[in-house]
């Protein structure tokens, strides 16, 4: 019931600021369902998959993609991703939670100005 | 050319943000793709999904091996906030953006600030 909450939340928030499900969905799952980061940020991972191969399919029905764009920065990305989970194993929890925080904080500062 | 390569680079960026914090990397991609590729903003927003699926599917596939995901809970999410995207969209009709934006700031740094402490506090319990 707390996994249907945070996922509305998630999926409203995007739709309301433009902002992907992530960037909600982690301090949800740390803050409100105490997971601990590792499981929150792959679990978070998991729902991004899910909600962004629903909304792929929803806007290549109106055409509006551009798929070689998205080759050329998904490719390199697919290759950061698997770098970024690897160094997540490696960091400390404290740390990678203040590294969290530190991005949120950009994230928010940067809707205020 | 240099465009390329940069939107390459910053596309690598993206994908170690989505690996190493288990967002999307859509943060990067969508400036990247108006910014550097010159794509209209709902274009470049349609197309970072695009690109996220390969990345979100390298970085989940990488968790599984270390055991970090539960699959069970991100398809309970993932469904619900599609949900939470339609009404989001009826809201978002009805209400100033300006003030929307403010409102998610202020909120987006108030839990950067419980994350913070949630992580010195248990440091200083244990």
């Amino acid at each position: 019931m707390r996994l249907v909450a945070i996922g509305l939340v998630a999926g409203l928030f995007s739709a309301l600021f433009g902002v992907g499900g992530g960037i909600v969905i982690v301090p949800m799952l740390m803050l409100a369902a105490h997971f601990g980061e590792r499981p929150a940020m792959a679990t978070s991972l998991g729902a991004v998959l899910v909600i962004a191969c629903v909304g792929a399919v929803t806007y290549a029905v109106h055409g509006q993609m551009k798929p070689t764009a998205a080759l050329l920065v998904g490719i390199p990305a697919v290759v950061g991703a698997v770098v970024g989970t690897s160094l997540q194993q490696r960091l400390a929890t404290r740390t990678l939670s203040l590294a969290f925080a530190a991005l949120l904080a950009a994230v928010g500062a940067r809707m205020l100005v | 050319m240099w465009a390329l390569l940069l939107a390459a680079v910053l596309g690598g960026l993206a994908g170690v943000l989505a690996g190493l914090f288990g967002v999307g990397g859509g943060i990067l991609f969508v400036p990247t793709l108006t910014l550097v590729l010159g794509l209209t903003q709902i274009h470049a927003e349609a197309t970072s999904l695009l690109a996220i699926i390969p990345a979100a599917a390298a970085g989940a596939w990488r968790q599984q091996r270390y055991g970090n995901v539960r699959w069970r809970s991100a398809l309970v999410i993932g469904a619900a906030s599609i949900a939470g995207v339609e009404a989001g969209v009826q809201i978002a009709e009805a209400l100033p953006e300006g003030a929307l934006r403010r409102l998610f700031g202020v909120l987006m740094l108030l839990v950067a600030a419980q994350i913070v402490r949630h992580a010195l506090g248990r440091r200083a319990r244990a």
